[in-house]
């Protein structure tokens, strides 16, 4: 192309040429006898193969009073297996120089293997070993559990741990999604190796799980091989954990002191909805315009206009079962009531009192369908998008339907969704920090007394 | 893996790098000015990662926020700032090549028109809220500066940390601003990668309408500087933590040299992951620690090993100590085993995969293809970079131990809760880090 045909006009930015239509790749499904599910979907851009098994039972299932043992067993999983110690897996795993990992979420487990091609078979025997066959030996579990013992001491140090922690307890009191994976140093302390024994045998099994499996290789082969790893695995699992009864909370603020902070870390929400609420989209849209981006609404509140934070963020967390509508943000500790104050007059505003207007919704709707198809490039992106779809139940061609549903959203839609799953009179504030900085007033919040947590209490 | 790209030069010096892969219909642009906390000067630290934020805040032709258009266009941008560079990348759909080009060209030819004392006095505000978020309000997070200003002396551009010291950014002055832009962000001190779905013809007419007219500038001399331990230093900071961690530090070479990828996998196999020989020993048998990790630190003009541990609750930092030296001593002496050799030759080519599967965002192909470019005037680095690790030796990765790891020549820096000073390595000296 000659240079002289492209004049640049600096009077305005360039248009967009149309993004094409975005299709996620073909998955390809079947099972072995004991149900486990084996899902796998073509992808050869690299010369890698990634094996990601999900089992939808995760921290929510955690019996009451053991609070942390799904995280617990997940974490004993690798810690030996058959012959071979824990030292011996990994070593196992790094003469394939295998990617190992263990994600342990409210509703599910994931273990995970990428390996070159050359070490698919390998590879996937080992994950079979580490999720069906663990050893469970007591001396390993008591150096894990101390592990563990340990982290939760170093989190104390951690504000933006602590608020997480602090939160999930301020929502949902002992109810499933009232704790983080990890648990708490009272329960950690009892558990017992039987206690990981029994999870184990009741809720990680093949009738909770699907094996997800991308890269560059043929269904038949996948399955072939899940079946020689996976075969003996015997069939079954246990419930799900279920709802509680939501108890309606009035707004009130919640104090974990932390004298001579420099910063506050911020929660501010609520118990919200479930993955599967038919406003899963336009609340997607709505979060957007209030803090789900750079440009939304709070962060250029708080971070552009107000300069008090490095940035502020909000987001509906969908699960299972109704998960937690939050906003996070670590602000300067002269601002905190400032900050608070504009977050919940933010969060109020867009349910109408500060109609979404078409142009935000566009900005906000274009960030989300524009530049869909870049969540879909690496082969574990492809393998956890896959996940969630085996997790929630969601059709083949959610990926594939995602951006025309969202592009029909309207204003009036995404309000109204808003003000059905927002409500300021219900929002929990949470400050770590220092309250007491700059002769700071929290009273003109209306949010009642403050009520102080002590961060041994979580 | 072979990644094709072709190079050129446009008359005002900036390098174009254009590599094609139509498997998703995105394109990155990465644009790197080699430029970072290096080029400081004592008393003006936190500079360049400053300025970093100063080019998201609009230039000439669109003076308002960068991440508005780019966002709602689909793409997802970023910067960072490093000791010896910043770098500004889009992922972009395919159609939105053209706004990406428009928007860097525009801050690269015409910032200064647009750039405010008020844009100035908010952004380095946000910086010092960034700087409270990340180190001080952070358990351990004051530890690197502290140890960068351990190991290096201060007149090295090494001796301060990226966010820089609270009161040079207080006192940093707007027209200062202005002759940094002048000295570094022009087309001669930049290099710019496109990445994924391009026709390499018309992304290179696009580049050249975008950014030939730009003037070119002086080039950026190398910064040169020197750093060399004498001995043992030992060093202690009071924070906000409860278990007690050590620190060991030692000078190595730079970033590609002799030894690099050698220390590379050394300290892999000595502190990283649960078959490395420390974590075996502190944290599987004796029980002694929580944690153990390391790193060859490696930059442009010089490198750094940071070995830390954290002593599990009960036991003492002295302990640690003396399993970490005597396990560096074996190594020392005997070198790697036939089967660790082998697993950090796997290790690392899957890695070296892993970070190739993206065509851009923080690393992926048009980083890398930059990184090669800037740091070594050769961007066709990929084949030798990988054959870096596949060639070492075990006698190789026991030289290298032996001549950097020294016992007598390292920063032992000990972290401790506050007003428990006992706590750490005997005769430490208590540092303070603004």
């Amino acid at each position: 192309m000659p240079r002289s045909a492209i004049a640049v006009d600096r009077s305005r930015l360039p248009g967009l040429r149309p993004v094409p239509r975005f299709a996620f790749p073909a998955i390809v499904k079947s099972s072995l006898a004991n149900g486990l599910g084996v899902w796998s979907v073509r992808h050869d851009a690299v010369p890698l193969i990634g094996f990601l098994l999900i089992v939808r039972r995760g921290a929510a299932d955690d019996p009451k009073g053991q609070e942390g043992l799904a995280a617990l067993t997940a974490d004993m999983l690798d810690e030996g297996t058959g012959t071979w110690s824990a030292i011996e897996v990994h070593q196992e795993l790094a003469r394939i120089g295998a990617q190992f990992d263990i994600d342990i979420g409210a509703d599910a487990t994931l273990v995970g293997v990428t390996a070159l091609n050359r070490f698919a078979e390998r590879g996937l025997k080992l994950l079979a070993d580490i999720v069906v066959r663990p050893t469970f030996a007591e001396d390993d579990f008591v150096r894990v559990r101390q592990l563990r013992l340990n982290r939760l001491i170093q989190l104390r140090d951690m504000p933006g741990v602590i608020a997480d922690r602090a939160f999930a307890r301020l929502l949902y009191d002992d109810a499933p999604y009232g704790h983080t994976p990890l648990g708490n140093e009272r329960t950690l302390a009892v558990l017992t190796l039987e206690d990981v024994r029994a999870f184990h045998g009741r809720l990680i099994r093949p009738g909770a799980a699907t094996l997800v499996a991308v890269g560059d290789c043929e269904h038949e082969t996948v399955r072939r091989l899940a079946d020689a790893a996976f075969g003996d695995w015997s069939e079954g699992t246990g419930p799900a954990a279920e709802a509680p009864d939501t108890v309606a909370r009035p707004a009130r603020l919640n104090i974990v002191p932390r004298p001579g902070a420099s910063q506050s870390e911020l929660r501010i929400g609520h118990v919200a909805v479930a993955r599967a609420t038919p406003d899963y989209h336009a609340l997607v849209a709505a979060n957007m315009v209030l803090g789900g981006q750079y440009v939304s609404r709070i962060n250029l509140n708080l971070r552009s206009d107000k300069g008090i934070t490095y940035g502020a963020r909000t987001a509906f967390d969908f699960r299972r079962l109704p998960g937690p509508f939050a906003l996070q943000a670590s602000v300067d500790s002269l601002a905190t009531a400032l900050a608070i104050r504009e977050s919940i007059d933010e969060i109020a505003a867009i349910r109408g009192d500060r109609p979404v207007s078409a142009d935000e919704l566009a900005v906000g709707v274009a960030a989300l369908t524009r530049g869909y198809a870049r969540n879909f490039e690496t082969a574990d992106q492809i393998a956890r998008a896959v996940a969630q779809l085996a997790l929630y139940g969601l059709p083949d061609d959610y990926y594939s339907q995602f951006v025309p549903r969202v592009e029909s959203l309207t204003p009036d839609e995404v309000m109204s969704a808003a003000a059905r799953h927002l409500d300021p009179a219900r929002l929990t504030t949470l400050i770590v920090g220092d309250v007491d900085a700059g002769g700071q007033e929290f009273g003109h919040l209306n949010l009642g007394d403050p009520v102080i947590v002590s961060a041994d209490s979580i | 893996m072979n990644i094709s790209f072709t190079k050129h030069t446009l008359a005002n010096g900036l390098d174009v790098l254009l590599h094609e892969d139509h498997s998703c219909p995105i394109v990155a642009v990465n644009l790197w000015y080699h430029v970072g906390s290096k080029n400081e000067r004592p008393g003006h630290t936190g500079f360049a990662h400053l300025f970093e934020h100063l080019m998201f805040e609009g230039s000439e032709h669109h003076d308002s926020g960068f991440f508005q258009p780019l966002q709602a266009a689909g793409a997802s941008l970023n910067g960072s700032t490093s000791a010896d560079r910043t770098n500004y990348w889009e992922v972009v759909p395919t159609g939105a090549l053209d706004l990406a080009l428009w928007m860097e060209s525009d801050r690269m030819g015409y910032l200064l028109p647009a750039l405010t004392q008020e844009k100035f006095t908010n952004q380095r505000d946000v910086v010092l809220n960034e700087r409270r978020q990340n180190y001080e309000n952070r358990p351990y997070g004051l530890a690197s500066m502290a140890m960068l200003a351990a190991l290096f002396p201060p007149e090295h551009p090494y001796h301060w940390s990226t966010i820089g010291e609270v009161a040079d950014l207080r006192a940093a002055k707007l027209d200062e601003v202005h002759q940094f832009f002048r000295r570094y962000y022009h087309p001669a001190n930049a290099s710019i990668a496109l990445a994924g779905d391009i026709e390499p013809e018309a992304a290179l007419a696009l580049v050249r309408a975008y950014f030939e007219s730009i003037d070119a500038g002086v080039p950026v001399e190398p910064v040169r500087a020197l750093a060399s331990l004498d001995g043992e230093r030992r060093i202690l900071l009071e924070d906000r933590v409860e278990l007690p961690r050590l620190y060991l530090a030692w000078l190595t070479p730079p970033m590609f040299e002799q030894g690099d990828a050698e220390l590379d996998l050394a300290t892999d196999l000595l502190a990283n992951g649960k078959t490395s020989r420390l974590y075996r020993r502190l944290v599987y048998d004796e029980r002694i620690a929580t944690d153990v990790s390391a790193s060859q630190n490696s930059r442009e003009i010089a490198g750094f090993v940071q070995l830390a541990a954290t002593a599990a609750p009960g036991h003492t930092l002295p302990e640690l100590e003396r399993v970490i030296v005597e396990e560096i001593a074996r190594l020392a002496a005997v070198g790697p085993t036939d089967d660790e050799l082998a697993r950090g030759r796997v290790h690392s080519e899957t890695q070296f995969i892993l970070r190739l599967q993206t065509v851009g965002g923080f690393g992926g192909k048009s980083d890398q293809l930059n990184a090669y470019n800037v740091l070594l005037g050769d961007a066709d680095y990929f084949d030798r970079d990988l054959a870096r690790y596949q060639e070492a030796t075990g006698p190789s990765l026991r030289d290298v131990v032996a001549r950097y790891l020294e016992p007598n020549r390292r920063i032992t820096m000990s972290i401790v809760p506050r007003g428990r000073i006992d706590l750490a390595i005997p005769d430490s000296t208590p540092v303070d880090v603004s």
